[in-house]
């Protein structure tokens, strides 16, 4: 009977133990649910980059399926992630960039070195636009449906893992 | 002997200072407000909400890029003449619940705001059985009789 409590100790250590492992290592406390899955993408007009006078709105975002990728020249995972962008480009989907506080010159240079995966970058200087999404760093990601309301989002570098396993599925999913 | 001693004193005063400026410096960028109430709502509503990226830091104190975003789209809706409720409700919509340093009630955090309730209610009903267990059992008639006895008889 009393031989049973000298585990006590025990149980409470490999309690302990479960939910220690749990909240550290199984979750990314990076990773923040997005508070907008399900909404509609937030509206802006904002300067295309490159091209002058030219301004993008939310408008020009519905109509199709795409990616919207935040990015900037400051960020070295964008750069990580940029090969990924121009193959997934190729596969037909379209991506269109938000040049995320940065600077238009430099980042119409890296997009000259680097090639460019994006229909079109609109020019979000002052992070506002990206306030809207609820954007905390570079690369963000996120999947629009037809209509332009977000249906995924993916925080840090999409690579061929992310692509098969969360993106292409979302795709499926929506279509 | 002697110079070693100065050097590591004076080595560990440097450091202090060190710290002490770091503490002294603080990120909030220097918004001239034109009353002190409105300063003091806006420093109020900064230590409500936590900095998306730096995890442990509110937006009044962290240095990220993305919370001196934050900080002025506070201080634009403020301009705006939005309420704290608006301007919690602006915030909450664009980065979840995670901004929120008191987090709202509702089934995901039903468990974090009731727990300490819980873990008392186990810890006095744990206390109360112990204390029952450790009570002197009420002696039987035969009992006290023979316990009298034995008294008596010494």
């Amino acid at each position: 009977m009393n031989r049973a409590r000298l585990f006590a100790p025990l149980l409470g250590f490999a309690t302990l133990a479960v939910v220690l492992y749990l909240g550290f290592s199984l979750r990314d406390p990076h990773l923040l649910p997005s508070a907008l899955l399900d909404q509609p993408f937030p509206s802006f007009d904002l300067p295309v980059l490159g091209s002058g006078d030219r301004r993008a709105t939310r408008l020009d975002l519905v109509g199709e399926v795409r990616l919207v990728n935040v990015w900037a020249t400051w960020c070295p995972t964008c750069l990580a992630e940029h090969d990924e962008l121009k193959r997934i480009r190729d596969t037909g989907l379209s991506v269109v960039g938000i040049n995320y506080k940065d600077d238009s010159a430099d980042a119409v240079a890296w997009l000259a070195r680097h090639g460019d995966p994006y229909a079109f970058s609109v020019v979000d200087t002052d992070g506002d636009l990206g306030v809207d999404l609820g954007v905390y760093g570079a690369p963000e990601t996120f999947l629009l449906d037809v209509d332009g309301v977000i249906r995924y989002k993916h925080v840090g570098a999409v690579d061929e893992m992310v692509w098969r396993k969360e993106i292409a599925p979302a795709i499926a999913a929506i279509q | 002997m002697k110079a070693r001693e100065f050097m590591d004193r004076a080595i560990r005063v440097a450091l202090l200072l060190a710290f002490a400026t770091c503490l002294g410096a603080s990120a909030i960028d220097s918004f001239d407000f034109p009353d002190p109430e409105a300063a003091a709502r806006y420093q109020r509503l900064l230590a409500e909400f936590r900095c998306p990226k730096c995890l442990n830091e509110s937006l009044a104190s962290s240095g990220a890029p993305i919370a001196v975003d934050l900080r002025r789209a506070v201080r634009r809706l403020m301009e705006e003449g939005e309420s704290d409720a608006a301007i919690r409700a602006y915030l909450q919509q664009r980065y979840g619940d995670f901004v929120l340093y008191d987090p709202p009630l509702k089934a995901s955090t039903w468990l974090l705001w009731f727990s300490p309730v819980l873990l008392l209610a186990v810890v006095v009903g744990l206390l109360v059985r112990a204390a029952r267990r450790r009570a002197p059992a009420a002696l039987s008639e035969v009992d006290s009789d023979r316990v009298r006895r034995l008294l008596d008889n010494s």
